[in-house]
């Protein structure tokens, strides 16, 4: 039973203009395994499950797929769907102000003659509810719900259609720590019940925590597949095989040069755009010194992002109180304008939305933040804007056809890039990075590292808030511990582990608990 | 080296409704039987349609900031009823008016940008607003009746022409002059660009092409203006246009306000975290608009020589779909001041060459939708196959 091969794809080869995205890749998934597919960005992950769910129907690629021992020929992610194969994508595909009911069977509505039957919907909508283990009324507006159980939906979404082979396309990018264990636990639950799945991640140590096999892509290609209950995988060996040599040292090395304190934010209270009476900063006192780096930890939610943005320029929440201070100053930092000004600079952890102008040219990304710099405050230079666009493509290795093309063709690490340089070219002394390595590859990681590492030698502060406790232990001198809005811990790095961590983490939970 | 087929094909948006309205022109000019381009048709044109491009410019910003606005013919109304009573019934000097005039419209425009900026109601809803608002407020000023006529020297805003310094029978060398001159300044542009680009390392088109391009230019250039000789030289109306489309053009691809412009609508929330205030840049877009849409307003009126509370009425649909028709995007970011301007003309061209064969009313507005939705089907499809 469990050698039983549910999918073949057979000699799959897709080409776009000019690129061969996919070249005679072989992938087969066995009944009941959960199958994870793992690669950097770029390796054609996506397409070669954009082909599987029927996105690129039959004929535009080659090569052949068999599903249950049948040959197929997808249309449409509709036709796929029939027989069994569901997709849920990164970007999550439900309508916020519909109900969970109304999501659950849109476009599969429990109707007779084109009327819909709520009580119905209502009710099988509960029982798939429970399977994914998520206790929400039917009628709840999917817009008030946190992305994990947005997550839960789709997933009981796709049970709805009777999926047979589940396809989980970054599923825990956008989640917590304890949401993410939740979805693979319901992962391992549906393996069980004899529901596969595959499960495209970056996240190395659950790929190797629910995965039976692994097969890994590099350069639109296959390299291997492991099996993970005949040999002992370790994440260095996924890794081995994703960028085809060694990496022995996932964080670069460092000597931390310290100086004096340069900014210091001090009771600083902010409360929520919308409802006003919350709090979602409370009396944050922190500070970061010249050439030191300063992570903020936390789970998602605990209020990181909400802090970073109100201290940039107020660019969230209402009645914010507190002070800042610049090398002992007392500072305005009231709008962008004038934290970018004083010397700050914030890197969103959501680029595509608040980072980039995805639709202009690297170029105009770049200098968007500091127009001024490259113009005589009315006109602009285009010769002087173009070379200070081509220095930042080489000094950060931007992989690019031009600083003309648009950011939205480019992958995620130099997208990301483009972001860093926007801000390292506002000349900032004081750099808040939120999730800068955010759903992006090995490789990309590693060189955002060095470039933490040579901006802080060259005596920048920076404060980095991330969600991986690897990433904060491997890069931060210092690190804050955020929770519910507090910082409940402070510690040298040095001193520091994922376990200590989660401790302040989990003693500020129980507080509120009690 | 590139082929011609697919440096067509990569240039296609950029030249596409260019060579649209050149067809368009070619095929009036056959249907009509030469009528179009006669010199005394062209100046009609150009008047014509002056009012449209100039309020095409501002409309072009707002969109590519991400708003629309609908009230634009309203404004021009009001303003036409606002200069009448000035100088009709009190007596105003013309000029004095004319900057009475635009202030008011800057006003209004303020007006809208308040509500769209400031308080974030959608610009389609204020400026909906808005043109029912000022469409009754025009009502109102000239209390239901046209107001008119004007002194002569406002009449000129609209019916003079440039004085020829050259006093040749029958052919307006000043404005011959003027043609060459604005070629001569086009081509140096155009080279000083193209070493830039080589200079940067950027790709550039062949030479030939390069070569070819300006020629046509230049050839659309002094045709244009030997047309215009011909007949009774520049109309002043085109001297505005040049520097009110040369400025606006400067405005949108060479300063800091116009990057910050592009980068509004493209990504409002990127934008506000650079640093770009958002809100008072779109509250801006709209003054521009309401100080254009009032310059259009005035050169109606001088056109008809009256007021009425019915002028303006629709010019806001003409004018959007001269900003989509020239390549602009509904959601913002995208647009050039060269490309609403070819847009304008292309519905100048169909509404001029339509009138002289006959064509009713009814078929002309069935006519030009269809062309509307054509361009735009022609920008998507275009999108999707890249």
């Amino acid at each position: 039973m469990a050698d039983e091969i549910i999918l073949e794809m057979r000699n799959i080869t897709k080409t776009f203009p000019g690129v061969k995205a996919l070249n005679n890749v072989n992938f087969s998934v066995r009944q009941g395994e959960i199958h994870a597919l793992v690669g950097e960005n770029g390796a054609g992950k996506s397409t070669l499950m954009k082909i599987l769910s029927g996105v690129y129907p039959h004929g535009s690629y080659g090569g052949e797929i068999y599903f249950q021992g049948k040959e197929c020929r997808f249309r449409d992610i509709s036709h796929s769907e029939e027989v069994g194969l569901v997709i849920i994508h990164q970007e999550l595909a439900l309508i916020p102000f519909l109900s969970i009911a109304e999501n659950m069977f849109l476009g599969n509505e429990r109707a007779s003659h084109g009327v819909i039957d709520w009580n119905e919907a209502f009710f099988r909508t509960k029982e798939f509810l429970d399977r994914v283990g998520l206790h929400e009324s039917p009628s709840t507006l999917i817009t008030d719900m946190g992305v994990g159980k947005q997550q839960l939906v789709e997933i009981a979404k796709a049970l709805a259609k009777k999926v047979r082979l589940l396809i989980l396309d970054e599923p825990t990018a956008s989640l917590n720590e304890s949401d993410s264990q939740k979805l693979l636990q319901l992962l391992l639950q549906f393996k069980a019940q004899g529901i596969s799945s595959i499960l495209v991640s970056h996240k190395l140590s659950e790929v190797s925590q629910v995965a039976d096999s692994i097969t890994i892509l590099r350069d639109g290609a296959t390299i291997e597949t492991l099996d993970c209950h005949k040999d002992k995988i370790t994440e260095d060996r996924i890794i081995r095989g994703m960028v085809g040599r060694d990496l022995t040292h996932r964080f670069p090395p460092r000597e931390s040069k310290i100086r004096e304190v340069i900014f210091e934010v001090r009771d600083w209270n902010v409360y929520h755009p919308i409802h006003t009476d919350r709090k979602v900063s409370t009396n944050i006192n922190l500070h970061v010194r010249t050439g030191e780096v300063v992570g903020i930890s936390g789970l998602m939610g605990s209020g990181r992002t909400e802090l970073a943005m109100s201290i940039f320029g107020r660019s969230y929440g209402r009645h914010i109180t507190g002070t800042a201070y610049k090398h002992g100053k007392e500072i305005d930092i009231s709008t962008v304008d004038k934290a970018i000004d004083a010397g700050i600079a914030y890197v969103t952890e959501d680029r595509k939305n608040y980072g980039l102008v995805l639709i202009e040219g690297i170029k105009n990304n770049i200098t968007l933040t500091n127009l001024d710099a490259v113009s005589n405050g009315v006109a602009i230079d285009e010769p002087r804007e173009t070379s200070v666009a081509n220095r930042y493509r080489d000094q950060l290795n931007i992989k690019c056809s031009s600083i003309l093309q648009k950011a939205v063709n480019l992958s995620g690490g130099n997208q990301q890039k483009v972001v860093l340089s926007k801000w390292l070219f506002a000349n900032p002394e004081i750099l808040i990075l939120d999730e800068p390595t955010r759903g992006i590859d090995v490789g990309a990681k590693y060189e955002i590292y060095t470039i933490i590492n040579r901006l802080a030698s060259e005596g920048k502060a920076i404060i980095l808030i991330s969600s991986e406790l690897p990433e904060i232990l491997g890069v931060c001198d210092r690190i804050y511990v955020m929770s519910e809005g507090k910082i409940v811990g402070e510690m040298p790095a040095s001193e520091a582990s994922q376990e200590s961590i989660m401790r302040c983490i989990m003693r500020q939970a129980e507080v509120i608990g009690s | 080296m590139k082929t011609l087929a697919t440096l067509f094909k990569n240039n296609l948006r950029e030249y596409g409704m260019l060579i649209a309205l050149i067809v368009i022109m070619l095929y009036f000019q056959v249907a009509t039987e030469g009528t179009i381009l006669k010199p005394v048709n062209i100046t009609n044109l150009v008047l014509q349609n002056s009012y449209i491009i100039v309020m095409a410019l501002g409309m072009l910003l707002i969109i590519i900031a991400g708003g629309i606005d609908l009230s634009v013919g309203s404004i021009a109304a009001v303003i036409g009823a606002v200069a009448a009573v000035l100088m009709v019934k009190l007596d105003v000097h013309w000029s004095i008016t004319m900057i009475v005039a635009l202030l008011v419209g800057a006003i209004i425009g303020a007006w809208h940008g308040f509500w769209v900026a400031y308080v974030k109601i959608p610009a389609f809803i204020v400026t909906l607003a808005g043109m029912l608002i000022f469409r009754g407020l025009t009502l109102a000023t000239l209390e239901g009746e046209a107001v008119g006529p004007f002194p002569v020297e406002f009449q000129r805003l609209s019916t003079g022409f440039i004085p020829d310094f050259f006093n040749y029978k029958g052919f307006h060398v000043t404005t011959m002059l003027i043609g060459v001159v604005l070629s001569i300044v086009l081509i140096a542009i155009d080279i000083r660009a193209r070493r830039n680009q080589q200079k940067y390392g950027f790709e550039v088109t062949p030479f030939y092409f390069f070569i070819a391009k300006n020629l046509t230019i230049t050839a659309a250039v002094l045709g244009l203006c030997y047309l215009m000789a011909s007949y009774k030289g520049l109309p002043n109306v085109l001297v505005v246009l040049f520097i009110l489309i040369a400025f606006y053009t400067f405005i949108t691809n060479q300063t800091v306000l116009g990057r910050r412009i592009y980068a509004l609508g493209g990504n409002e929330k990127a934008a506000r975290l650079s640093g770009v205030n958002t809100p008072r840049l779109l509250f801006y877009t709209f003054v521009n608009m309401g100080a254009l849409a009032a310059l259009a307003g005035l050169i109606v009126a001088a056109r008809l020589n009256t007021a009425t509370p019915k002028a303006g009425d629709g010019f806001e649909l003409d004018v959007i779909a001269a900003c989509f028709i020239g390549g602009a995007s509904a959601s913002g970011g995208i647009g050039t001041i060269i490309g609403a301007v070819v847009g304008a003309f292309v519905i100048g061209v169909m509404n001029n060459g339509m009138s002289i064969l006959g064509i009713g009313i009814d078929w002309q507005q069935a006519i030009k939708g269809f062309v509307l939705l054509m361009a735009v089907f022609f920008d998507v499809y275009n999108k999707n196959k890249n």
